[in-house]
């Protein structure tokens, strides 16, 4: 489906559309499971908020792909390889520590990205990332109080703050990568250099995990391939449960 | 879940957009008052309730008992006079 001939900007929007997708229906899976029940509400709310951005980001992609594919087609009837979320973002809940720590290093990226699009030259994309600003800066704002009251809680939940960073601290390298996509936007100003975000990422994230008194992890094992549709093995069992009700009943409605 | 302590009980208020004060919407629990205030936010303002948020913890407030209820409340009720009932209002005066 990521044909060859595709605007590499419809490439772009695409992969931030399903990174918001994907890890709005991680966090939909909360529902009900959630510590208490204002979490349960906060978890869906964020769940919610990234739902929206993706369908918007969906809707620009089918705009600049001119393939007029719909949000459902976007959704339901592609295939894992079809999917170009980072890695990051479809790994699985785990514990809540694990939830969290996947919402503060994803939400810190997202929101300098979100940052970088607001100057782009693509004004719809602009758009969709000055609306989003508002909502990753709370999404951002609710991962860092929980990380450092884990962190800076009592021993048992220190602990499971620091194994949940040593989990998914490898699925960050990924998101600073840079390839002939990301090069082609960057050259026309729609979007900002990936690479250029880290420095901003790291001393967010630096400053949360120093007060939280967590370490940064250290590893050298940076595992990729998501942006190019290769996924971890969680991916396709989720990804089973989220289309089948739509592919066992096409058009299904209620 | 049974056997965890409870997170302390916060009362939320919310001011309206066109509100002029805040009024009591409901409780919630959290760990602190900077969680409850976020907790408020998405469990009491989602769908654009309020723009401004109190949160208090609910072992602050000091509740008149039911017991005292006659000495309390009885002695108002024939004393219609403390209505302002009486009076003309000037239009100028708003919010009365």
């Amino acid at each position: 489906m990521t044909a060859v001939a595709v605007d590499p900007a419809a490439v772009y929007t695409l992969r931030h559309a399903d990174d918001c997708l994907v890890l709005s229906h991680r966090l939909a899976q909360w529902s009900s499971r959630a510590p208490s029940l204002e979490e349960d509400v906060a978890l869906t709310n964020i769940a919610l908020d990234l739902l929206g951005q993706a369908r918007a980001l969906y809707t620009r992609t089918s705009e600049l792909d001119r393939t007029g594919r719909s949000e459902d087609d976007h959704v339901f009837q592609r295939d894992e390889r079809d999917f170009v979320n980072c890695l990051l973002v479809e790994q699985e809940n785990g514990d809540f520590a694990v939830t969290v720590a996947r919402q503060l290093l994803f939400s810190t990226y997202q929101l300098e990205t979100w940052r970088a699009l607001g100057g782009s030259t693509d004004r719809q994309v602009a758009a969709i990332a000055a609306k989003a600003v508002k909502e990753v800066t709370y999404h951002l704002d609710h991962a860092t109080q929980w990380t450092l009251r884990l962190g800076d809680g009592t021993a048992e939940s220190h602990e499971r703050m620091r194994a949940a960073l040593e989990r998914l601290w490898p699925y960050t390298a990924e998101l600073f990568e840079t390839d002939a996509v990301t090069d082609d936007v960057v050259a026309r100003g729609v979007a900002g250099d990936p690479q250029r975000l880290r420095a901003a990422w790291d001393s967010s994230v630096d400053q949360v995990l120093r007060e939280a008194t967590l370490e940064r992890p250290s590893t050298s094992w940076t595992p990729t391939g998501g942006r190019r549709g290769l996924h971890t093995e969680c991916f396709g069992y989720m990804l089973a449960e989220m289309q089948h009700l739509h592919r066992a009943h096409p058009g299904a409605r209620w | 879940m049974s056997e965890q302590v409870r997170e302390p009980l916060w009362e939320v208020f919310i001011r309206s957009r066109r509100g002029l004060s805040h009024n009591h919407v409901g409780s919630l629990h959290a760990a602190d008052a900077q969680m409850a205030l976020r907790n408020a936010r998405d469990v009491f303002t989602r769908r654009m309730e309020g723009i401004s948020i109190w949160v208090v913890p609910s072992a602050s407030i000091t509740a008149s008992s039911p017991d005292e209820r006659d000495p309390f409340f009885e002695p108002a009720a024939d004393k219609a006079y403390r209505h302002p009932t009486f009076y003309d209002i000037p239009k100028e005066v708003k919010q009365l």
